[in-house]
């Protein structure tokens, strides 16, 4: 309705601007591979290189291969790939030459679903329609070969292998045996690229497995320094130059440079780097900051990034203490005086509410005192709660009797006396008996 | 009203205002969880960890943001589905909207047998619903039961939203911490909130809500304090004490009713109320009595007073009847069970005098009593010879004795050990506490404690 409007530039409504802020914003935050560019040098420039050239001799040359890329949980092997990937796809004739298969650990744990997702993804359902097969590896041939018949000369195959580890656990590893196989002899153009956070998956492999993977690995780190740190915390938040609203994104944009100069901000973002250099926890960091944007909140504050540390670093055990009952609480103390006369040997329901009469025995004047049955309840919840846990190697000590089961508890002294602190209206009786420890 | 912002992330603000009316004390956490979730058509927060204590809210709150916003959304509890066939077609059936039912011979959406036609299938449906632009939350309530089931489940739901490529939000709740569902190679890291327990305010709050008709609030609440009296050094358990407050309400209001009181007289009122729920403590509160007897007691208490006597009868269940015989051999097996094998010539080869003091100096090395840790197995032969020189007169040691052993286990007032079918060479425990063993010696006048070792 505005007069702006007729302007030309498109100015929008703040609601809307600060919408599709959010839009962009969340696209990148919040999903989990989202690629995100840190301008510069950087140290996956090179592995990029390396994986470029791999797929690529695949699809232009017919050279089978088998790489691993191998690296922490967030260090970007997903996000490599992709971005490899959509490079590639970028270029006529690679889409058309290459398919891709795309399986997971996690999702097909036994090779039969995982042949069966195979065919799916190849669409060679029909093709295969009711044959059987004698062999896993005829049925593998039995796919790529039919793959061949319909196009000129050869259909490339590139099989992606997430959570790689996965696979050297299902019997035989058959799948891994033939994809290797076929790879290392040449019967068919295919590329097998694995993915795996665990540094020792070569050894996993079974002799016959290992001794046809190419031993190509591509490795990893979380190593960015402090300042690429702080650019990624920076790209993660500026608005592209596409934004429709220029002045907006101009304005918003700023504020996100100021941000990053703000010592307050760059503290807590030195705290969070120093705990873990893995960008996953810095978007995990931001979701709260980003989600509370909106036209009543127009930027991101000081104070939305303590929450959000807060949050991150909270103590859930002591968290957990908070929500006890005083009852509970004061079997918890029972409980670590036990443990400290016995050195963490496993203690009993029996020896614990002895303990807890005796405290209750002395201070009967202060302290409401419960029924066995009733403590027992209680102790049952802190078991259900896993704050106690049966001891392991229980054997037949107290199989059907839980009053005598040997019990283990899983807070140590300063946990508790922390939580002590912070119970909202501790009996100060309590409070004594546990500075006593 | 602190109903936040106007048309938060889209959301018409009746409903807002509504959901907030409905999550008294969590506004916080509402405020969080919708800015989190954010506009239907925006990438949600991929996966949220809620915990805390039971009663804290959490399905509630929950519950109430997908259901008084109308997100599409799937809310299963792990505990019901305790299979992860049960998992998968719960949640598909409630995203496809399928709810199984007589006149659809209860079928389920499609058969799912494992994660990869899980993801699969999921995909299909929010394609076919054309809901790829909005967000689909999926609540697994009680997560933690999901670590018993296959180890891929909890990771692939915990990235479900790389492995459909969809728009979904799968928000955890349980009462245990994150860190104890870290498991193999790790996994996406939630973002982890926290639900804290409710103040006493807060508590009252909430229960405010539950004031039968016909009494004033204030009347309620003041009631409410007296029942948080009594329970809340034992349990903060909302459900618990909603239950408790609700059930003996009548009770507190008898002598209203009666005319015996008025709404004013707090503390006749109280001295009326609190005995009995200190009883219910004892009772309701521990299961043994359902809430259904309970009211059928308190009815009877108001017309005869037999009531308390009738409690008594159900919580402690000493009343049970044994042969004399098998009385000794319970006694028996109790004195073996937690005696020391080795005293015992000095109980059964009558020494008075002597044995007190050399007990009481091998007493002081022994660190726990046995009390304390419980019954000990032992032979079937040395319970004999306990029972023969405890049981007065002569038995002969025939089938009919050994049957009554076999009766024992059965039971469950022993228990044998180990897996040895045969009664000699099995061993066995005696599974009753003190208390219980103390009221069946008296029945056979039999000084137990006298031949206790811990006793002595
Ligand atoms: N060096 C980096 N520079 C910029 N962003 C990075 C870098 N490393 C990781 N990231 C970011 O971290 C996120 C996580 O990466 P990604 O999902 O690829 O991890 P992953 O190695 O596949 O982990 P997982 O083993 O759990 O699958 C991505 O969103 C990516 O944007
Ligand atoms: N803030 C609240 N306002 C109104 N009612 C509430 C509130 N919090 C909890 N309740 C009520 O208390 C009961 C218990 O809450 P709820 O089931 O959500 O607890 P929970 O945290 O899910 O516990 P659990 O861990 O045992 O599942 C529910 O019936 C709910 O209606
Ligand atoms: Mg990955
Ligand atoms: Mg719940």
């Amino acid at each position: 309705m505005s007069k702006r409007k007729s302007t030309g530039s498109a100015a929008m409504s703040e609601g809307a601007c600060y919408s599709e802020l959010q839009r962009v914003l969340r696209e990148r935050v919040y999903k989990i591979s989202a690629p995100c560019d840190v301008a510069g040098e950087n140290d996956l420039d090179k592995p990029r290189r390396h994986l470029l050239d791999l797929i690529q001799r695949c699809s232009s040359m017919g050279e089978s291969n088998s790489a691993l890329i191998i690296g922490p949980r967030g260090a970007g092997k997903t996000m490599l790939l992709s971005s490899v990937l959509a490079e590639l796809k970028e270029n006529r004739d690679f889409r058309d030459n290459v398919l891709e298969v795309h399986l997971n650990g996690l999702l097909q744990t036994d090779d039969r679903i995982a042949l069966k997702e195979i065919t799916r993804q190849l669409q060679l359902e029909n093709v295969v329609g009711n044959r059987v097969f004698g062999s896993f590896a005829d049925n593998l041939a039995f796919l790529l070969e039919a793959l061949k018949k319909g196009s000129r000369d050869s259909q490339a195959v590139l099989f992606v292998l997430e959570e790689f580890d996965l696979f050297a656990h299902h019997k035989n590893q058959t799948l891994l045996y033939n994809l290797f196989d076929v790879a290392q002899s040449q019967q068919a153009p295919i590329t097998v690229i694995g993915l795996t956070c665990r540094l020792d998956v070569i050894e996993l492999l079974e002799k016959r497995v290992k001794s046809r993977f190419s031993h190509r690995q591509i490795h990893l780190f979380n190593s960015l320094t402090f300042d690429q740190y702080l650019r990624v915390f920076r790209s993660l938040l500026v608005l592209p130059a596409e934004f429709r609203d220029k002045k907006f994104c101009g304005k918003w944009n700023k504020h996100v440079e100021s941000l990053s100069d703000d010592p307050g901000v760059t503290s807590i973002l030195r705290k969070l780097y120093d705990t873990s250099k893995d960008i996953r926890t810095l978007k995990m960091f931001l979701m709260l900051p980003v989600a509370r944007i909106c036209p009543s909140h127009p930027r991101l504050e000081m104070s939305d990034f303590v929450e959000a540390h807060k949050i991150l670093t909270a103590d859930s055990k002591s968290n957990t203490l908070h929500g006890l009952s005083v009852l509970e609480l004061c079997l918890v103390v029972a409980m670590r005086r036990l443990s400290d006369v016995f050195v963490n040997q496993p203690f009993n329901f029996q020896m614990v509410y002895n303990e807890y009469q005796k405290f209750v025995q002395t201070r009967s004047y202060a302290v409401q005192s419960f029924d066995r049955p009733v403590v027992l309840k209680a102790f049952e919840h802190l078991q259900q709660m896993e704050l106690v846990r049966a001891a392991e190697g229980a054997g037949i000590g107290g199989r059907g009797q839980k009053e005598f089961r040997p019990m283990l508890l899983m807070i140590d002294k300063s946990q508790l006396m922390q939580a002590i602190q912070k119970y909202p209206a501790c009996p100060t009786e309590v409070k004594h008996w546990a500075n006593t420890l | 009203m602190a109903a936040g912002p106007p048309t938060v992330f889209g959301h018409p603000t009746e409903q807002l205002a509504d959901l907030y009316s409905s999550c008294p004390s969590r506004h916080d956490l509402v405020t969080q969880l919708l800015a989190l979730f954010g506009q239907n058509n925006h990438l949600s927060c991929p996966r949220v960890f809620l915990y805390g204590p039971t009663g804290s809210g959490k399905s509630h709150v929950i519950s109430s943001i997908l259901n008084t916003l109308k997100l599409p959304h799937a809310l299963v509890n792990c505990v019901e589905c305790y299979t992860s066939r049960l998992l998968y077609d719960h949640i598909l059936n409630q995203v496809a909207l399928v709810t199984p039912a007589p006149d659809n011979d209860y079928t389920n959406y499609s058969r799912c047998d494992n994660m990869n036609d899980f993801v699969k299938t999921l995909r299909t449906i929010i394609e076919d619903r054309e809901l790829q632009e909005e967000t689909m939350y999926i609540v697994l309530d009680k997560a933690e039961r999901l670590r018993e089931m296959d180890m891929n489940i909890l990771p692939a739901f915990l990235r479900l939203g790389e492995l459909t490529g969809c728009n979904v939000c799968v928000v955890l709740l349980t009462e245990i911490v994150w860190e104890k569902f870290r498991a193999g190679t790790g996994m996406c890291e939630p973002l982890v909130l926290h639900f804290p327990d409710y103040t006493k305010d807060e508590l009252l709050e909430i229960l405010s809500s539950d004031c039968p008709t016909g009494y004033t609030k204030d009347f309620y609440m003041s009631y409410v304090n007296i029942v948080l009296s009594v329970f809340y050094m034992a349990c903060r358990n909302l459900n618990e004490i909603r239950h408790l407050a609700l059930l003996n309400f009548p009770k507190f209001c008898e002598p209203i009713k009666k005319g015996e009181a008025t709404e004013e007289d707090v503390h006749k009122l109280w001295r009326n109320i609190e005995p009995h729920l200190r009883k219910a403590l004892q009772t309701v509160y521990l299961r043994e009595v359902s809430s259904a007897q309970w009211e059928r007691m308190q009815e009877g208490a108001a017309t005869q007073e037999s009531s308390s006597a009738n409690i008594k009868t159900l919580t402690g269940k000493v009343n049970m009847e044994l042969p004399f015989y098998s009385k000794f051999l319970l006694i028996a097996a109790y004195l073996a069970s937690y005696n020391p094998a080795r005293t015992d010539r000095r109980f059964f080869l009558k020494h008075a005098g002597k044995m007190k003091k050399t007990v009481q100096q091998m007493k002081r090395d022994e660190r726990a009593s046995s009390q304390l840790l419980g019954p000990k197995p032992f032979p079937l032969d040395r319970l004999m010879a306990i029972f023969y020189s405890i049981v007065e007169g002569k038995v002969a040691p025939t089938a009919n004795i050994y049957s009554q052993i076999s009766s024992l286990v059965t039971l469950r007032l022993m228990t044998q050990v180990g897996s040895d079918d045969q009664l000699d060479g099995a061993k066995f425990k005696c599974t009753v506490g003190l208390d219980f063993m103390r009221s069946i010696a008296r029945t056979v006048n039999f000084d137990i404690i006298r031949y206790l070792y811990d006793f002595v």
